[in-house]
């Protein structure tokens, strides 16, 4: 693993030093931004039952979506892309090192990112001075869920970048799959069919997974190693599978 | 295992990958020693690209072994990899980084001691010209210069064998020479292997040449062992006028081995271009020339004897393995 914090720190400022990173931050602050400022008005105009944190990482799909892919989408495709995947493989490092490397530099600027959505809260906190307003229980909460849950998104995210040398096409799939887990599982659960009892597994399966769930859970106080685990075991599965995608593609290449 | 001090720098035996059924490297086997430079020269789709990308590791070979500095390839990878420098085809190079920070992220990756690093970078950079460039971001280099950041990475560890694919490959002639230079001053310190299929490069740098098609070694020795191998001994090229079916009896008078290789259509005096080829190293052409003009059927305009290229050798020898190949497919 000696080459792990090589690759991680040659990552992270391959980041630092692209525009492209600057625009994606100023692109998410936008949306958080007005997201913020939209639920304010909110409560501004009448009472609310949750507290602004709680409401505020209900929006969490928003940038999940759209951040996740275009921050994954270039690290490995670009390599391969490049050809540049070649040379850093001929060197003494392993596969296990490039991706953990990669996933941990685009994990840490994700979380970079939500770090700075904690601007909001100080601002509404300063400014307002309302107890009621900030609650710091689901704002801990929150984060913590957007932590954990975040290792899984990347991880997705690193995996379809694996597959393709082309970045278009990482980056759709990673949404695709993102959105599948996030939106369309939900909608899944809300199927009539699974209430037959012979898919009574199926629907139980299901109801494990649903990640608006956990985010209630989390903000809630409800910290369930049933379902840290679940984004553990999902982040360590795609990256053994962007591992395998790596090495394939080199095999049939 | 033998020790790693006294093997062979690379050991190939009957080497073969397969795509899919098709073979782009069959049976090929070849060593090169400590120091040498190795040239392979052989037509695009040849297996030439292929054979370097097995012998560093990081494609498997279907079949056969390789072992560079006595470690085998296949099982032991990791060690292979602290053996060689490696330029792929086209010097595949990151685009938003400065040379000097390139060079750096790549020695760290290497296992060049930090201390050491810095130090060794200036010796890269010196020796391959490029101190006036190094915090240049590569995306801006002209080719010339960023084929020279290549090949300083691929020397940045001070590897005991470097790999580069068609590391002349877009260059001008003036790049070229420097780069040419460059790869002969790594003579006797590190095995080199070089393809290419520009000849006159080859001939220069190499001190052996191995020419490979259809993924079968053709022919491999000096450039002069090969000339003699491929093209039979010498070769006279013969300006001649006047009826020429008599001259094969008169040129077995003279040397029963002499053949004519080659005809050409008479030109608006009249002269044939002849290619005369003979088995005998010593020169008969003052005896040829006094048999020709002794004859008066006969007009002269030049005798001389030719020094092939490389080229000629090299496109000799393909075309013997395209007949090969024809043969083995006619017959099936």
């Amino acid at each position: 693993m000696r080459h792990f914090f090589t690759i991680l720190s040659h990552e992270l400022r391959m980041l630092l030093v692209s525009p492209f990173t600057y625009v994606a931050t100023v692109l998410f602050l936008v949306v958080m931004g007005t997201i913020f400022t939209w639920m304010l008005e909110q409560f501004a105009e009448a009472p609310q039952q949750a507290s602004p944190a709680a409401m505020f990482f209900l929006f969490f799909e928003v940038p999940v979506l759209f951040m996740v892919p275009l921050l994954t989408m270039r690290s490995i495709s670009e390599e391969r892309r490049l050809g540049t995947l070649e040379t850093l493989l001929t060197t003494p490092v392993s596969t296990v090192e490039v991706v953990l490397g990669k996933f941990a530099a685009a994990y840490c600027l994700y979380m970079a990112l939500w770090a700075s959505t904690g601007g909001f809260f100080w601002v509404l906190w300063k400014f307002a001075q309302d107890p009621r307003l900030f609650d710091v229980g689901p704002l801990i909460g929150g984060y913590l869920f957007i932590a954990v849950s975040g290792l899984f998104f990347i991880a997705i995210g690193i995996f379809t970048s694996s597959l393709s040398r082309n970045q278009a096409v990482a980056s759709i799939l990673s949404f695709s799959l993102l959105f599948g887990i996030i939106l369309g599982l939900n909608f899944l659960r809300k199927m009539e069919f699974l209430n037959n009892e012979a898919l009574f597994p199926v629907k139980a399966a299901v109801d494990y997974v649903q990640v608006f769930r956990h985010l209630e859970d989390f903000t809630r106080g409800i910290v369930d190693t049933r379902e840290i685990l679940f984004y553990l075991s999902g982040c360590a599965l795609a990256l053994i599978f962007s591992i395998l995608g790596v090495e394939a593609k080199i095999v049939h290449s | 295992m033998s020790d790693p001090n006294s093997a062979p720098a690379i050991e190939v035996e009957n080497l073969v990958k397969t795509y899919s059924g098709v073979a782009a490297v069959n049976q090929v086997s070849f060593t090169v020693k400590r120091g040498e430079i190795l040239g392979f020269l052989g037509p695009n789709g040849a297996g030439k690209s292929t054979t370097m990308r097995i012998l560093t590791g990081f494609l498997p070979a279907t079949s056969g072994v390789v072992r560079l500095c006595g470690v085998p390839v296949a099982s032991e990878s990791d060690k292979v990899k602290r053996l060689i420098g490696y330029m792929p085809e086209n010097n595949p190079l990151p685009e938003d980084m400065r040379v000097s920070e390139y060079l750096y992220y790549r020695g760290r990756l290497k296992e060049v001691p930090r201390k050491r690093l810095r130090a060794r970078i200036d010796e890269v950079l010196e020796l391959c010209d490029l101190k006036r460039v190094r915090h240049r971001i590569i995306g801006k280099l002209s080719k010339g210069f960023r084929q020279r950041v290549g090949i300083a990475e691929a020397i940045l560890a001070e590897p005991p064998v470097i790999i580069m694919d068609e590391p002349t490959i877009g260059l001008d002639p003036h790049q070229i020479l420097i780069v040419r230079d460059l790869i002969s001053s790594l003579r006797g310190r590190m095995a080199v292997i070089i393809s290419s299929h520009i000849l006159p490069e080859i001939e220069m740098t190499c001190d052996r040449v191995l020419i490979i098609n259809q993924g079968r070694v053709v022919a491999t020795g000096t450039p002069g062992e090969l000339r003699r191998e491929i093209l039979g001994h010498s070769i006279y090229k013969l300006e001649i006028a006047g009826d020429l079916s008599g001259l094969p009896a008169l040129l077995n008078v003279v040397e029963p081995s002499l053949k004519i290789t080659d005809q050409s259509e008479p030109d608006l005096q009249g002269f044939c271009t002849l290619r005369l080829a003979t088995e005998r190293d010593d020169p008969i052409g003052e005896s040829l020339l006094r048999a020709l003009t002794a004859d008066s059927r006969y007009r002269i305009r030049g005798l001389g004897q030719e020094h092939p290229t490389l080229e000629d050798v090299f496109l000799a020898a393909t075309k013997r393995t395209w007949e090969i190949v024809d043969a083995q497919g006619a017959s099936k």
